[in-house]
C-alpha cells in the first residue's frame, strides 16, 4: 500500500542495545508530537511540555505526590511483568486493583473505632486477597476451560466497577452522608502511615519497591521462575520439560491480584481516605504501558512507572496552568505505547534503504512495504 | 407481561444489539483475513466522539455519521500500518489502539460533555412497519438499523458465494498459498482492517448519535471486547453473529425486563449481565474447543512477511 523508499532487513539476532533504546526514542517522539500538539491548541510547545512535565517536580511536594501514583503503578505493573513474561494476557489489573480497594475498604470499616494501627495488617491483606478472588477466577477459567484470559479479564474490570458502584450505593454507603454515594470516612488508625507529615505521600511506596525486588529475585534466581520464563519463551517445552503448566498459571495470576490488590487498598488507605465511586485513574491500564516500557526489567519498570505517574501530574497540571483538558494524560500515554510498538521493530529489523543490491539479497529479507 | 412490554423489550434489545453487530460484523472480516483486531473498543470511542463533534458543528447527521465511518477508518490504518507493513504483535498493537483510542476520544470530546442534540429519529419503513409485532420491532427503527441489516446481508453474502470472499479466506488460511496464487496478501488484509474500522467507527456513530444523542468518556462500556467474544461466539459465520447480537442486547436491557416483571434489583447488578454472559459465553465455547479451532481462521494473530 505504502511505497517506501526504506525496506526492513531482519537482523541475525535480536538487538539488545536497541532494546534498551527504543523506549527512549519513543519518549523523544511523543514529545515532538506532543509539542506539535500543544503548538496546533495555539500554546507555545516548549513552554507547554515544561508545564507539563518538568513543572510538576519544581518542589519536593511534588516529588511527593509523583510517589503516591508510583507506588500503585509500580505494584500493579510488577504483577503484570510476571503475567507477560509467562505470556499469560492479564489485562485484569483494573479490576483486581478496584477490587481490592473495595474488599479494604469493607475491612476498613469493621474498624471505625479502632485505635490501633495493628488494624491495618488485616485490612491489607483483605485487600490482597480480594484482587487474589479475582484473579482467581481467570485463572479458574483458564486452566479448566482454556477461556480465554484477556477477554475473562477486561470482562471482570467491567464488573469490579459495577461492583464498586453497587457497594458505594448500597452495603458500604455511609449511613449519615446525606445520601451521597460514599463510604464513611475511615479512622486515623486504618490509614497508612505518611513518610513525612507534610505530604501525603505514605509508605505504599516501599510496598512498590519491596515487590519489584521480590519479584525480580524471584523470576531470576528460583526455580519457579525460571519455569514461568521457560513457559514464557517456549510453552511446548515447558510441557516437555515437565513443568505444571497449570500450577505456573495460578501462581502468576495470584501473584498479580494480590500485589494489584494491595495497590487498590492502599489507595483508599491512602490519598483517598474513604471509599468512592472512583477509585483509579486507570492504573491497572497504565501499568501495562509501564511493563513495555520499562523492558519488564526492575529498573526500567520503576523509571516507566515515575514516567506515567508524571503524565498524570502533568494532566493535572495543564489543566490548571492553561486550561486544556486533563484527559491529555490518556493521550501522552496512548501515543507512548504506540511510538514504542513501532520502535520495538528495530530490535529485530534494521531499517535499509531500498537499492537494487540489497533487492537481491537472501530471502530472509523483508519488503518494508508492498 | 402483557404483549406491548414484549414488544417494547424486543425493539430496545434490537436497537442494543445494533453496535454490537456492525462491530462484530467488521472484526470478523478482518479475522477472516488472518489479522487480529484488539482494538475495536478505541475505535468504537473514536467514531461516536468524531460523529457527536461532527453533528454538533456541521449540524447534519448524515455527514456525522459519515466522519464516524472516516474515524474508524483512519485508526484502523494506523493499526494496520503497525501490525501489516510493520508485522508488530497484533495483540498488543491492538490494547495499544484501545488505550490510545480511549485517550484521544476523552480529549477530542472535552468540551463536548453535556452537550445535546437531537439525534437520529426512528423512520417506519412504510407496509413493513404495519405488520403487528414485528413490525414495531424491526421496522420501526432508526435508519442505521436497516443499515445494519443491509451490511448483514452484504457480509453474508460476500462469504456465501463471492470471489471477495474467497479471497479474504485465502489469506487468512494461508497467506503463503494465497501469495502464490497471486493475491496480494497485504493489500486484502488493509482492506479487511479498513473494512473492521468503517464498520466500528459507524458503530460509534451508532452510539452517540441514535442510541443515547450525547457524548461520554469512555461510553462505550466495553461493547468492542463484547463484539470480539461475540465474533468467536459466532465461530466466524454472520447468521450467528446477528443471533448473538440480539442476544447480548437482551441481556443488556435486563433492567427494563425486571421492572416489567416488578423485580427490585439494584442497577449496577443488573449491569454486569452483559459481561456475566460474555464470560459465560467464553467458558461454554471453550469446553468444546476443537470446534471453536475448526473454524477460527488459520493463520489468525500471525504477521505474513512476504518472501522477496
Amino acid at each position: 500500500m505504502f511505497k517506501l523508499p526504506l525496506k526492513l532487513e531482519k537482523r541475525p539476532s535480536d538487538s539488545s542495545t536497541m532494546s534498551l533504546l527504543s523506549p527512549l526514542l519513543a519518549i523523544v517522539l511523543t514529545l515532538i508530537c506532543g509539542g506539535i500538539l500543544f503548538w496546533l491548541l495555539g500554546h507555545p510547545p516548549l513552554d507547554a511540555l515544561y508545564t507539563f512535565f518538568i513543572s510538576p517536580l519544581s518542589d519536593l511536594y511534588g516529588w511527593a505526590e509523583l510517589g503516591i501514583k508510583v507506588a500503585p503503578l509500580l505494584l500493579c505493573a510488577t504483577g503484570l511483568m510476571m503475567c507477560f513474561k509467562a505470556k499469560i494476557w492479564n489485562i485484569g489489573a483494573e479490576g483486581q486493583f478496584i477490587m481490592g480497594g473495595l474488599g479494604g475498604s469493607w475491612a476498613a470499616l469493621q474498624f471505625l473505632d479502632a485505635q490501633s494501627s495493628w488494624v491495618l495488617l488485616p485490612i491489607l491483606c483483605t485487600g490482597m486477597l480480594s484482587g487474589m478472588a479475582w484473579a482467581a477466577i481467570t485463572a479458574f477459567l483458564k486452566t479448566h476451560f482454556k477461556a480465554n484470559e484477556i477477554l475473562t479479564t477486561i470482562m471482570l474490570n467491567y464488573i469490579a466497577v459495577n461492583a464498586l458502584l453497587w457497594a458505594v450505593h448500597g452495603p458500604l454507603k455511609d449511613p449519615q452522608g446525606f445520601n451521597f454515594p460514599e463510604s464513611a470516612l475511615f479512622v486515623d488508625a486504618t490509614l497508612l502511615p505518611l513518610i513525612h507529615e507534610d505530604f501525603r505521600l505514605n509508605i505504599s511506596i516501599f510496598f512498590g519497591l519491596f515487590a519489584v525486588v521480590a519479584v525480580w529475585t524471584l523470576m531470576s534466581r528460583t526455580w519457579v521462575g525460571y519455569q514461568i520464563q521457560v513457559l514464557g519463551e517456549d510453552a511446548k517445552a515447558a510441557r516437555y520439560a515437565g513443568f505444571k503448566e497449570n500450577s505456573l498459571i495460578w501462581f502468576t495470576l495470584l501473584t498479580c491480584g494480590a500485589l494489584a490488590g494491595l495497590a487498590g487498598v492502599s489507595e483508599v488507605t491512602g490519598p483517598i481516605g474513604q471509599l468512592i465511586p472512583s477509585i483509579s485513574p486507570g492504573y491497572g491500564y497504565t501499568a501495562i504501558i509501564v511493563v513495555f516500557l520499562g523492558r519488564m526489567n526492575p529498573v526500567g519498570l520503576v523509571f516507566a512507572s515515575m514516567l506515567l505517574a508524571l503524565t498524570y501530574m502533568g494532566g493535572e497540571m495543564v489543566q490548571m496552568e492553561m486550561a486544556l483538558p486533563k484527559s491529555l494524560t490518556g493521550l501522552f500515554q496512548g501515543m507512548l505505547l504506540f511510538f514504542l510498538l513501532a520502535c520495538d521493530l528495530l530490535i529485530s529489523y534494521k531499517v535499509v534503504l531500498n537499492t537494487h543490491v540489497t533487492r537481491q539479497s537472501p530471502s530472509a529479507n523483508i519488503q518494508a512495504s508492498e | 407481561m402483557d404483549i406491548d412490554l414484549i414488544t417494547n423489550i424486543l425493539y430496545a434489545t434490537v436497537r442494543t444489539g445494533t453496535p454490537l453487530i456492525l462491530v462484530a460484523l467488521g472484526e470478523m472480516v478482518c479475522e477472516k483475513s488472518g489479522v487480529l483486531n484488539l482494538g475495536q473498543e478505541g475505535m468504537l470511542l473514536m467514531g461516536a466522539v468524531v460523529g457527536f463533534m461532527a453533528a454538533v458543528t456541521t449540524g447534519s447527521l448524515f455527514v456525522a455519521v459519515l466522519l464516524a465511518v472516516v474515524a474508524g477508518i483512519l485508526m484502523s490504518l494506523l493499526f494496520g500500518f503497525l501490525s501489516i507493513t510493520l508485522v508488530s504483535n497484533q495483540v498488543a498493537t491492538g490494547l495499544a489502539l484501545t488505550i490510545f483510542g480511549a485517550g484521544l476520544s476523552a480529549f477530542l470530546g472535552s468540551n463536548y460533555v453535556g452537550v445535546g442534540i437531537t439525534g437520529i429519529e426512528p423512520l417506519s419503513i412504510p407496509l413493513l412497519s404495519e405488520i403487528p409485532i414485528i413490525g414495531k420491532i424491526f421496522f420501526q427503527q432508526d435508519p442505521l438499523v436497516y443499515v445494519s441489516f443491509i451490511l448483514f446481508g452484504l457480509v453474508f453474502w460476500i462469504f456465501k458465494s463471492s470471489a471477495i470472499g474467497l479471497k479474504i479466506r485465502a489469506v487468512g488460511e494461508n497467506p503463503e498459498a494465497a501469495n502464490a496464487l497471486g493475491i496480494n496478501v497485504h493489500r486484502v488484509r488493509y482492506l479487511a482492517v479498513m473494512f473492521g474500522g468503517a464498520m466500528t467507527g459507524l458503530a460509534g456513530g451508532y452510539l452517540s448519535l441514535a442510541y443515547t444523542p450525547l457524548w461520554a468518556e469512555g461510553m462505550s462500556s466495553g461493547r468492542g471486547w463484547i463484539a470480539l467474544a461475540l465474533v468467536v461466539f459466532a465461530s466466524w459465520k454472520a447468521e450467528r453473529i446477528m443471533l448473538g447480537a440480539y442476544l447480548f442486547g437482551a441481556a443488556s436491557i435486563m433492567h427494563l425486563v425486571m421492572q416489567g416483571l416488578g423485580f427490585e434489583v439494584a442497577p449496577n447488578l443488573l449491569a454486569m449481565l452483559p459481561y456475566i454472559a460474555t464470560i459465560v459465553v467464553l467458558v461454554l465455547l471453550s469446553s468444546d474447543r476443537s470446534k471453536a479451532k475448526l473454524n477460527a481462521p488459520m493463520s489468525l494473530g500471525t504477521p505474513y512477511r512476504p518472501q522477496v
